[in-house]
């Protein structure tokens, strides 16, 4: 039996950096799982431009962003298997077993000390939403359609209703626009946009497509192929408003309606899961609740920015490099738990091992709505230790603040610090 | 010259056919949709009725409770997937425990065994997710689950080695009469034939009305359902029926035999025979009526809602059988609930009154058995392992979330009958059915069809017909 001191599940943006960093912090018997033809992962199909201006300071498509990491990864001779789709991840004790099948090994047993899980995210399909109405040909995820029109050469419909106003199902307004089908409208049923404001205008605006915010497509028509669909404002509950129904004529519909990191071989390993963000719950050192399984990337929150995934990736490379170098493993540590309140939907890392986590802390976080003018405040205890004033938050734009070592641990008696959206 | 025509591809016409795939006869099923099971067939509660709530004496009764006994050896036979974990049928209200009383003496008149009911604490300990409400709940130990799609595809493939021949996009447009039995003008060419089945789901009463003066009237009735994430499939383990309440005739919660949990059917009386919409209304009563079983039902793990329709016949039963004014003209009409779990037995019974009239004999060489596609996603590990060193495509995992693999793809579209769609990939193999719906999968399921049936990828549909999945290439529409 193979044996690994680390294995990567998953070649996306989050693995290969994952890969890369651990491999720099020493660790030399590690392995990318990936289940594609090639690396790279979903930005194999984002050949739109915007990737990378954190990271490398210009701006890149996504295939040439991934390339960056490939090559690094062919330097650095890291090895990788393709086509290859992992079963089952087991913990027991120390040790971890991966199983996973391709056409060329068969089904592999590899045993090895840690794991990195990487396996990102999937798209709300049609059913998850109960679109009500017809189940013909012509309605895609946004995804699917962007890798067929951008990988195949193929064109998914010529008329185009989109639901959902997230980033891929705007970036698709637009190349769907480019290579020649007529975009009708984008709805969206909440009373904002899921994406970053850039895409609002360079994809629609730019190109005089309609956005109607609250609005959902209450009836798909079409009994073999799309015909149209129905669309209706909603209230504030989000329930279709019985008389505003309009008819649009189209072929297609296209979803854009929030991604769920995929975390079944998560379950299946015993990882506990938050409810919130649908991915695993961390500490400081981006590790599950069992010891020596990291995650990072979409597959433990939905990301905006690959630039942040990348930077997040290269933490869990590092730490999980720190984990297989540490000498005695069993340290009592003490554990705060971020607790986050008024308008705050959740934090990742969930939790922080205050002797383990280093000088300057990144936590993400999202918000529940859209909010001008409010202060970010951190509590322990009484104690206000950060206070920051943002202009405008969305929930389509992922957040951060710094948390400082030096701040938790000169009052050690509180288990939780509280991080909440105030007006002052 | 045909012995038999059957009509629809369905459960019952395939279970007809394979039926008289037994005997030294020629005959063909002409179904109007590109692949079997793509009416009626392929949207219902996927369940095995145990039989006690046909009225006494009706074909429903008899059909139901044959069915139900041939059902588990005829899943080995075929090797479909079936699981018998039991029925119960809750009781909301002390008054109307009468009614349960009733149901179990029908049942036992009916010959369904076991029957037994049940209160108290015993209610939650075996089943913890029930309602509070429930004051009292009949358990019928025969009541099964099963897989509608692979029973009636395993019935075609096995008719069609042992000799049926299948037309598919091939839809019948009137029937008549001759000295020798019947022509049949289809949308392809004429059939003629001695013997006709009329399996024609919601259809059928246009046939029998064409060839009969007692005329049939048949009502869609359409039933909308819910299918929930494997993570809810052990929310409940037997299936959940309701009495019928002021709200209505109820609605089932059930384990379904690959591990999803499904709710529904609705039901409403329309008059599109191809009316298969849900809707918002539906959905909604849905979820209420459901929860009366269960408050807790996960409906937020919905991945997926679909309707079907029920062919009502006006009369209440099935009508089976040669029609007395017209000979060699065989119904199968009417079938509705429990039609699934009568197919087995209306199969043989149609079977052998056409043998009877054609003095057929049986077949010596008749092949009774039939394998499925390897399931890649329930193998043994050590079986998986010798299974992709003997064809690596079974080590290439196509849809990520039933882990579905290339070699069962390429299996299910050069079998018998094969797949020629998505949507016929997907009934063979559940290759885009789990929690993604196809997201993932679809473009490399088209390109396996494109590639195994040589076609261009603007010839594969999602099931036939009209349903093209693409419309062009890049830039042809550009000026």
């Amino acid at each position: 039996m193979q044996e690994y001191e680390l294995i990567i599940v998953g070649g996306g943006p989050a693995g290969l950096a994952a890969a890369i960093s651990a491999r720099e912090n020493g660790i030399e018997r590690l392995l990318i799982l990936e289940r594609d033809y090639e690396l790279g992962g979903i930005l194999n199909q984002c050949i739109h431009n915007g990737f990378g201006l954190h990271t490398f300071k210009e701006e890149l498509t996504g295939p040439e962003y991934a390339q960056r990491f490939i090559d690094q990864v062919f330097e650095k001779n890291i090895p990788y298997k393709l086509n290859t789709m992992v079963l089952e991840i087991e913990a027991c004790g120390d040790e971890k077993m991966v199983t996973a099948i391709n056409k060329e090994d068969g089904l592999m047993r590899l045993k090895t000390k840690s794991v990195i899980l990487a396996m990102g995210c999937r798209e709300r399909p049609r059913g998850a939403l109960n679109i009500p109405g017809y189940r013909p040909a012509g309605i895609y995820t946004a995804g699917t359609a962007q890798r067929l029109v951008n990988m195949e050469g193929l064109m998914p419909g010529r008329e185009v209703v989109i639901l959902g106003s997230g980033d891929i199902g705007l970036i698709m307004a637009r190349r769907m626009t480019l290579e020649g089908a007529k975009v009708k409208v984008v709805a969206e049923l909440l009373p904002y946009s899921g994406g970053l404001q850039r895409n609002i205008v360079q994809c629609l605006e730019d190109f005089d497509i309609p956005l109607k915010l609250s609005h959902t497509v209450v009836e798909v028509h079409g009994k073999e192929r799309v015909t149209g669909v129905t669309l209706a404002e909603v209230d504030e509950n989000r329930r279709p408003i019985p008389g505003t129904e309009e008819f649009y004529s189209c072929d297609t519909l296209l979803l854009s309606c929030g991604l769920i990191p995929e975390n079944e071989l998560s379950v299946k390993a015993g990882i506990e899961l938050s409810n919130i963000t649908s991915g695993p719950v961390v500490n400081e050192s981006l590790e599950t609740n069992i010891k020596g399984i990291f995650a990072c990337g979409n597959v433990l929150h939905v990301h905006d920015l690959v630039d942040y995934v990348s930077e997040e990736a290269k933490k869990a490379g590092q730490q999980a490099a720190a984990f297989l170098q540490e000498k005695e493993s069993d340290k009592k540590e003490k554990t705060i738990i971020i607790q986050p309140e008024g308008g705050i939907r959740y934090t990742v890392p969930q939790k922080i091992r205050t002797e383990s986590m280093e000088e300057n802390l990144t936590v993400r976080f999202r918000v529940g709505k859209v909010y001008e003018n409010v202060y970010v405040n951190v509590y322990l205890g009484d104690k206000q230790i950060i206070h920051k004033k943002r202009k405008k938050m969305a929930p389509g734009e992922m957040e951060q603040i710094i948390l400082k070592k030096s701040d938790l641990t000169q009052e050690l008696k509180f288990d939780k610090i509280i991080m909440k959206l105030e007006e002052a | 010259m045909y012995d038999v025509v059957i009509i629809g591809a369905g459960v019952i016409g395939c279970a007809v056919a394979r039926e008289l795939s037994k005997y030294r006869l020629k005959t063909i099923v002409l179904e109007k949709g590109e692949d079997v099971c793509s009416g009626t067939s392929k949207a219902n509660s996927a369940i095995v009725h145990a039989g006690f709530d046909a009225e006494p004496g009706t074909w429903k009764a008899k059909m139901n409770v044959i069915g139900s006994r041939k059902m588990e050896a005829l899943s080995k036979e075929l090797d479909f997937p079936y699981k018998r974990n039991g029925s119960l049928v809750l009781c909301f209200e002390e008054k109307d425990l009468y009614k349960l009383e009733n149901l179990k003496k029908k049942g036992i008149e009916n010959g369904v065994e076991g029957l037994e009911i049940i209160t108290g604490e015993k209610i939650w300990e075996m089943e913890p997710n029930l309602s509070k409400n429930v004051k009292a709940m009949l358990y019928a130990p025969t009541g099964a689950i099963i897989c509608p799609f692979k029973l009636t595809i395993a019935l075609a493939e096995n008719a069609n080695i042992n000799g049926v021949e299948f037309a598919f996009d091939t839809e019948v447009k009137n029937i008549q009469k001759t000295t020798a039995g019947y022509t049949i003008e289809t949308t392809k060419e004429y059939y003629e034939t001695k013997c006709i089945v009329n399996a024609a789901g919601v259809y059928a009463d246009i046939f029998h009305n064409m060839v009969s003066e007692e005329k049939l009237t048949i009502i869609p009735r359409k039933g909308e359902y819910c299918l929930m994430d494997k993570k809810a499939g052990n929310f409940v383990s037997h299936t959940i029926f309701q009495l019928p309440t002021e709200m209505g005739k109820g609605v089932l919660i059930t384990p379904t035999v690959h591990g999803n949990l499904l709710a529904g059917p609705t039901a409403e009386d329309i008059e599109d025979r191809e009316g298969i919409n849900t809707t918002g209304e539906g959905i909604a009563k849905l979820s209420k009526m459901a929860k009366l079983s269960a408050e807790n039902i996960p409906l937020n793990m919905v991945i997926t809602s679909f309707a079907g329709l029920r062919a009502t016949e006006k009369g209440g039963d099935f009508v089976l059988g040669e029609v007395a004014d017209a000979p060699g003209f065989f119904d199968a009409a009417g079938i509705q609930s429990p039609g699934l779990s009568s197919a087995p037995a209306i199969g043989e019974y149609l079977a052998d009154g056409i043998a009877g009239r054609l003095n057929a004999q049986k077949k010596e060489n008749f092949k009774p058995e039939r394998k499925d596609i390897p399931c890649v996603a329930e193998m043994p590990k050590e079986k998986l392992k010798a299974l992709i060193k003997e064809n690596p495509l079974y080590g290439n995992v196509i849809c990520r979330c039933e882990t579905v693999t290339e070699g069962e793809i390429v299996n299910a579209i050069h079998r018998p009958l094969g797949a020629k769609s998505l949507d016929g990939v997907k009934r063979r193999t559940r290759a885009g059915m789990g929690r993604c719906q196809s997201g993932f999968c679809a473009p490399r399921v088209m390109e396996i069809l494109e590639r195994e049936l040589q076609k261009s990828p603007l010839e594969i549909t999602k099931a036939g017909g009209t349903s093209a999945l693409l419309t062009g290439k890049i830039k042809e529409d550009l000026e």
